[in-house]
């Protein structure tokens, strides 16, 4: 049984998302393992450099346009994926696991009646047959998942798969004006985080915990993370009390990261915490307790008070 | 208008994970279930709107019998009802939408309310899967709404921001946190649910498509090096950062 296999291109203000690359190149893979085409599609007005995804495996791409695509609207773009996957008789889908991709791809597994396994960190081919590899439990247990019918839709976690390099290919573009989309819910205004970097997407974060004593001394761990070009994060004691919004919480009810890496300052290194940031690359810790459990986990650290390493730290990458 | 909120009964988050005798679930020995961290605050944007609009709330869950505990807390946070679609197996998030989207339907429900996520297998999906089954709008990860009338202003998360949302009724909505402060389920709260009924009846149960193989603990990671105890091991872990992990 011969496999389509058909990958979401996801864009914000027309620039496709860095994530949606690493899925173009999980597509391209899933083509290679099982000999067969794999094609991308995109959504949305204007959008930049589409043939680009040529370099990372796939050669062609069909993008629907249309002014009221421009922002994402889950009916409309629903919508017109399952429209596209049927009349391409794709029968797997790949999405990223981002904000947009969670949202959309279980929309569209209804919509084509397909099973669908979500977060995915690796895959194993044995012949036709794909396994998944996902976390589960915040990370401190693992499946291994088959997907059983005749479409699948994998969503894979951001960060993991590295596409590499891009060589000169260009993908060939076909445009599809669409008339008419189905805009039941629809984003009317995109709300930007003050500019700031996003822990989930970031590929260093810096986060703070109760060790900083208060809200001000949080001007410390946004230092050391311009420095480093960082994304800053917080651990749920300093979100629940106020210092920081939850959008930064890291752990099992915040954000699960995997950035390259991970610097934590004054956080104890709780079970919850812990299970949304241990699978970093790299984990420095700063505590000033050396039993503290952030240090079982921990790559690099400095049993220290934050207040004065910190400081040092800052003076020393300036150099 | 009637509200229905669906709830998922898990592991409490503090819990050490040990995998099962069969590889493929957990060993629930010893292990404490709670109210889904994320249905809380799905639970109290539930009686919020009921407080704002009318209506009853009733509580969902489809699971085994044990997952009355979490429709009793819902319940003694101020809930109206409760319904449990019994099923003893473990059932793949299409499975489970399918049966909610059944008990939905016949509820009548405007508005539902669902986690964005269920801290057990981490899915993040059963809300939208069962929006599209029923043919509702659908926002996720809500972290701000408003209603007035049929319409809808949502806001979800996303990665550097917040989208602001247009929609309308019916509608599902899954709830993150920030959207509110989930309320205490207060001693009079739990006398009263003691009175409030769950209504028991067999989840319209579906072949899994999702078939866990095996269920397995991450690799250990490696004890890392305490570099020192002050500033005078700061160099050093410039260096180590530089020329060993090379990250920065
Ligand atoms: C349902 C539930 C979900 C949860 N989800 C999350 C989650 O998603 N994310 C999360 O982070 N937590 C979560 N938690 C909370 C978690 O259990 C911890 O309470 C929390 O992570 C502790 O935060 P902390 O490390 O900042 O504070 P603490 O545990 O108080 O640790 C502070 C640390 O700072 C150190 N310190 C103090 N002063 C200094 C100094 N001058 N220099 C250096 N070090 C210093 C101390 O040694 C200590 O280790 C959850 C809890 C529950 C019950
Ligand atoms: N077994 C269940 N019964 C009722 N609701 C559920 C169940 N599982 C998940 N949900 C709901 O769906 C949300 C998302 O779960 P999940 O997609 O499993 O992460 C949860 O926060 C619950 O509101």
């Amino acid at each position: 049984m011969a496999k389509n296999i058909l990958v979401f291109i996801e864009q914000r203000n027309g620039q496709i998302k860095k994530s949606s690359f690493e899925a173009v190149k999980i597509a391209a893979d899933f083509a290679n393992k099982l000999s067969s085409q794999a094609e991308a599609i995109c959504i949305g007005n204007d959008v930049e450099g589409l043939d680009t995804i040529g370099g990372y495996g796939i050669n062609k791409v069909t993008h629907y346009k249309n002014t009221d695509l421009a922002n994402y609207s889950n009916s409309a773009y629903a919508d017109l994926l399952a429209k596209h996957a049927e009349e391409t008789g794709s029968d797997v889908l790949i999405f990223s696991n981002s904000a947009m991709g969670k949202d959309l791809a279980p929309l569209t597994a209804v919509k084509i009646n397909a099973g669908i396994a979500v977060d995915c960190t690796n895959f194993e081919f044995e012949g036709e047959n794909v396994k998944a590899l996902r976390p589960v439990y915040a990370g401190k247990a693992l499946i291994n998942v088959n997907v059983n019918g005749d479409k699948k839709i994998f969503t894979i976690r951001p960060n993991v798969f590295k596409p590499g390099e891009p060589t000169g290919d260009k993908a060939e573009v076909n445009v599809v004006e669409v008339s008419d989309p189905k805009l039941n819910c629809k984003v009317v205004e995109l709300k930007k985080s003050a500019d700031k970097l996003d822990v989930a997407e970031a590929d260093i974060i810096v986060s703070g915990g109760r060790g900083l004593k208060e809200p001000d001394n949080f001007k410390l761990v946004e230092e050391l993370a311009a420095q480093l070009g960082a994304a800053v994060g917080a651990s749920r004691a300093v979100v629940d009390a106020g210092w920081r919004p939850h959008n930064e919480q890291v752990g099992q009810t915040g954000k699960t990261v995997s950035p390259t890496l991970y610097v934590a300052l004054g956080i104890s290194g709780a079970i919850q915490h812990l299970a949304g940031m241990r699978s970093s690359k790299y984990i420095v810790a700063i505590n000033k307790d050396k039993d503290a459990p952030i240090f079982q986990v921990a790559d690099y650290g400095i049993a220290g008070d934050v207040f004065e390493v910190v400081p040092a730290l800052i003076e020393e990458l300036k150099k | 208008m009637k509200i229905v909120v669906c709830v998922s009964h898990v592991p409490d988050t503090a819990t050490k994970i040990v995998v099962g005798s069969d590889n493929k679930t957990i060993d629930a020995n010893g292990v404490t279930y709670v109210l889904n961290p994320y249905d809380e605050i799905a639970v109290e944007e539930a009686l919020k709107t009921k407080e704002a609009q009318g209506g009853d709330v009733v509580v969902v869950s489809v699971g085994p019998d044990n997952n009355k505990e979490s429709i009793r807390k819902a319940l003694a946070m101020g809930a109206d009802s409760g319904v449990l679609l019994k099923d003893d197996n473990y059932r793949d998030s299409v499975g489970v939408a399918k049966a909610l989207a059944e008990e939905i339907k016949a509820q009548d429900a405007q508005i539902v309310f669902f986690g964005k996520q269920s801290v057990d297998y981490d899915n993040s999906i059963v809300g939208q899967l069962t929006a599209e089954m029923l043919g509702y709008n659908c926002v996720s990860v809500a972290v701000d709404l408003k209603l007035d009338g049929e319409k809808i202003t949502a806001e979800r998360e996303i990665e550097g921001g917040r989208e602001v949302i247009e929609t309308s009724l019916p509608a599902v909505i899954t709830c993150q946190k920030g959207l509110n402060e989930p309320r205490y389920a207060a001693l009079k709260g739990i006398m009263a649910a003691k009175r409030k009924t769950i209504e028991e009846k067999d989840a319209a149960v579906s072949e899994n498509s999702v078939e866990i193989l095996e269920m397995k603990k991450p690799a250990p990671k490696e004890p890392g090096k305490i570099v020192g105890t002050d500033s005078s091991a700061v160099p050093e872990l410039v260096r180590l950062l530089k020329e060993e992990a090379k990250v920065i």
